[in-house]
């Protein structure tokens, strides 16, 4: 292989794309050089087993995603903004909105809320850990190493360009030859043992290791949506695996699967991919829901309003979201009944999240609502998330499928779900948890401007596409006709706003690093679950003594005893896991043999593959049973931490 | 880290013995032996399930009192069969209209037709 086909050619874009890739590389690269942070980074961050540090990578990956992904949104914008727009062709416009969505959901949306559970989950429960952090490690590894796989495409091998659903034929081997599409697929691979590890790992966590006294139905509930998050995990992701695999042998080795010719079925993986996609939808939605229940419940200063019916809500939406996969494609012909079904079962999904949303509205109800950002983006959510619901209805009619199905109708339907749900849920997230992660609030008036700038900008973008949709624009197309124009360019000028409350918010983060005041107690917001039980900044095993959950809400209970995570003659020597090397170690090994499978170097993908077996057998063997925290030790951290 | 009772694993070697001598029978049963195919197939069948079994009850942790007596593994395994009967019965509903196995050389027309008739069904 030439080294112009190694690397994309051609496109200033990507020149421009690969320029900066080199510049940030070397910058970071002598930055931590001339500080002398080579050592910090390796021992501090790199090694870690701490979930709390864990879940910071994993957020800050996530934000760089979002950035990533959000320059993709931007110059799709710019080229469908005016009729006959010259600035991307027609192959580049594809790659940019197949990694938009790759993105989007697999390396953005998911990470960020793992991120989010990783660091509360365990505070919430009152746990000192994960069940297994080494095996935590290694899931955000393979994430990161996965993303990292899949955001190189575009400038060594070519972007994949089927589409995030990279529906076959169109991306089997035939159809679009070259590493572009194997990209999508190890890339996804790769990431994907990482979030199986993690469903597996949190719900272990959240199984056994509960603060005593917290019944499963005492549990907050954000951790209750984690655990049904994990339990569709598991399930899911699977049907993921296997289908990935398969395609990939399909491409790489020349089986038939998903072929035209030698008796595949092609539609079998759009039928394979819904399967997993639509559970994976609700894998992102669900931990949404429980953050706003948490910042609901805290800023309207009232119990949530139906803990059971909401409980109860997500499980059965669990369930139900095994059931609906057809709906995404009506249009492939399978019939009347078996669109009926599905149509059916597609509303029936309607109800338990119609449940939840009249939840937060009785909670809310007659409560003295504090207007702090983290409720501005939950409160935001409600209504927004309404028009994606109800339009998600309206394309679950199969009969009114046909009008709809692949215009800009279903692009505004997604995007009102998944930004007013996940997006703002990660924001909402971010702030209400930061001062637990970083020790200072983020700043309340420039949070509160990259509110307004995005939510004013999200609406000013997708509220038109419904009804460019309708006028009849499908999907995934390059050019716009004139009679489209008017209503592009205000969902142009729309995307802008929300890069710019992106941008906002990067800064906010900045700006409060450097003039926030730094919070005393570990309690930011009055809050009323476990994590704020803990001083800030959390030391690293959490709780000194673990608390007695008698109650929903433990954590007000706590203080009405005015009981504490530091009892000092209940103190014990506390047992911690080591740092270890090896994930990230393991992880970089399998991305490489990842990169040579994708130029189908077969040779270099074995040796990567024996590598990784390796330092699975070294594993096996590592007898390092962690370190114990001595009371003296214990008892200088917590009075430091909280100025006793 | 908690403490063994037991210092020889006397299940654990069976087991492990057991699920060797038995794979090596089905890949006699598949490659060396002279048996009618549908046999075979019957055979390494059975085999299958008696090694699901050796794993799942000499392994697995299907009867420690610390999985429930079984109750934690018996719930997921009974998920994970709902499940593997909605991809396998879910797919052949949605995917068998209109697809043969013969080569009567159908095309897109013909499907449309089909369609209509399996859609009482």
């Amino acid at each position: 292989m030439k080294l112009d086909e190694f690397f994309v050619t051609g496109e200033p874009l990507v020149y421009g794309g690969m320029v900066s890739i080199v510049l940030v590389t070397s910058a970071v690269i002598f930055l931590l050089t001339y500080f002398k942070r080579w050592g910090w980074l390796w021992r501090e961050w790199l090694t870690t087993v701490d979930h709390k540090k864990i879940g910071i990578m994993y957020i800050l990956s996530a934000l760089a995603m979002l950035f990533r992904g959000g320059m993709d949104a931007l110059m799709m914008r710019i080229q469908l903004a005016f009729p006959n727009m010259n600035f991307l062709n027609a192959q580049h416009y594809d790659e940019i909105f197949t990694t938009h969505g790759t993105i989007m959901i697999i390396f953005m949306a998911m990470p960020f809320l793992i991120g989010l559970m990783n660091i509360i989950v365990p505070l919430q429960i009152g746990a000192r850990d994960f069940a297994f952090p080494y095996v935590n490690a290694l899931s955000f590894w393979s994430f990161f190493f996965g993303a990292m796989l899949f955001n190189i495409s575009f400038v060594i091998g070519g972007s994949p360009d089927a589409g995030w659903t990279s529906y076959t034929p169109l991306s089997g081997a035939a159809m679009s030859p070259g590493p572009g599409q194997n990209f999508y697929l190890m890339g996804l691979q790769l990431s994907g043992i990482g979030t199986l590890a993690t469903g597996i790992n949190l719900m272990v966590t959240i199984l056994k290791m509960r603060a005593p006294g917290m019944k499963l139905f005492k549990m907050p509930i954000f951790t209750w949506s984690t655990l049904v998050t994990c339990f569709i995990i598991i399930f899911a992701f699977p049907i993921l695996t296997v289908a990935l695999a398969l395609l990939t042998i399909d491409r790489i080795f020349g089986a038939q699967f998903f072929t035209v010719t030698g008796e595949g079925m092609p539609m079998m993986w759009a039928n394979l991919f819904w399967m997993w996609g639509h559970p994976e939808v609700y894998i992102v939605i669900l931990p949404a829901f429980g953050i706003f229940s948490e910042v609901i419940a805290t800023f309207a200063r009232k119990r949530l309003f139906g803990y059971h019916a909401m409980v109860w809500s997500m499980i059965l939406i669990a369930g139900l979201s095994f059931l609906v996969w057809v709906h995404h494609f009506f249009t492939m012909g399978a019939g009347a009944f078996v669109n009926s079904v599905f149509s059916v079962s597609t509303m029936l999904i309607a109800v338990p999240t119609g449940v939840k949303i009249f939840n937060w509205l009785a909670t809310l109800y007659k409560s003295k609502i504090e207007f702090t950002t983290p409720m501005m983006w939950s409160l935001a959510f409600i209504p927004s998330f309404v028009l994606g619901g109800v339009t998600g209805v309206m394309l679950g009619m199969a009969a009114a499928d046909y009008q709809f199905h692949n215009s800009y109708f279903l692009i505004a339907h997604f995007h009102y779900v998944l930004i007013a749900g996940t997006v703002f849920a990660c924001f909402a997230g971010l702030e209400y948890w930061y001062p637990k992660m970083f020790g200072h609030k983020l700043n309340e008036r420039i949070g509160k401007l990259a509110f307004w700038f995005f939510v004013i900008g999200f609406h000013v973008t997708f509220f038109p596409q419904y009804f460019v949709g309708l006028d009849g624009m499908p999907r995934r197309v390059f050019y716009i006709i004139p009679e489209w124009m008017p209503l592009n360019v205000i969902s142009t000028v729309g995307a802008f706003g929300m890069g710019v409350g992106f941008a906002i918010f990067v800064f906010n983060i900045y700006y409060s690093y450097r003039n926030s005041k730094r919070e005393k107690t570990g309690d930011s917001w009055d809050g009323r679950t476990l994590e704020w039980a803990t001083p800030t900044p959390v030391p690293f095993y959490n709780f000194a003594t673990v608390p007695h959950a008698d109650k929903y809400d433990a954590f007000l209970d706590m203080k009405e005893k005015g009981e504490t995570t530091f009892e000092e003659e209940k103190l014990e020597p506390i047992h911690m896991p080591s740092n270890t090397g090896q994930p990230i170690i393991m992880m970089a090994i399998a991305a490489f043999a990842s990169f040579a499978l994708i130029f189908e170097w077969i040779t270099l993908a074995v040796i990567g593959l024996v590598g990784v077996l390796i330092m699975m057998g070294i594993r096996s063997f590592d007898y390092d049973e962690g370190y114990h925290v001595e009371v003296d030790e214990i008892k200088r951290i917590e009075r430091d931490a909280r100025g006793l | 880290m908690a403490e063994h009772s037991k210092r020889f694993p006397i299940n654990h070697i069976i087991g492990f013995v057991l699920s060797i001598v038995l794979t090596l029978l089905a890949a006699w049963a598949a490659l060396g032996s002279d048996l009618p195919v549908k046999w075979i197939i019957a055979g390494i069948m059975t085999l299958a399930v008696i090694q699901a079994g050796i794993q799942l009850f000499m392994f697995m942790h299907m009867t420690e009192r610390e999985s429930g007596g079984g109750h934690v593994p018996w719930n997921m395994m009974f998920h994970g069969f709902v499940l593997a009967a909605i991809i396998v019965a879910g797919s052949l509903f949605t995917m068998s209209f209109g697809f043969t196995h013969d080569h009567d050389d159908g095309g897109s027309h013909q499907q449309e037709e089909q369609q209509e008739e399996h859609s009482g069904h």
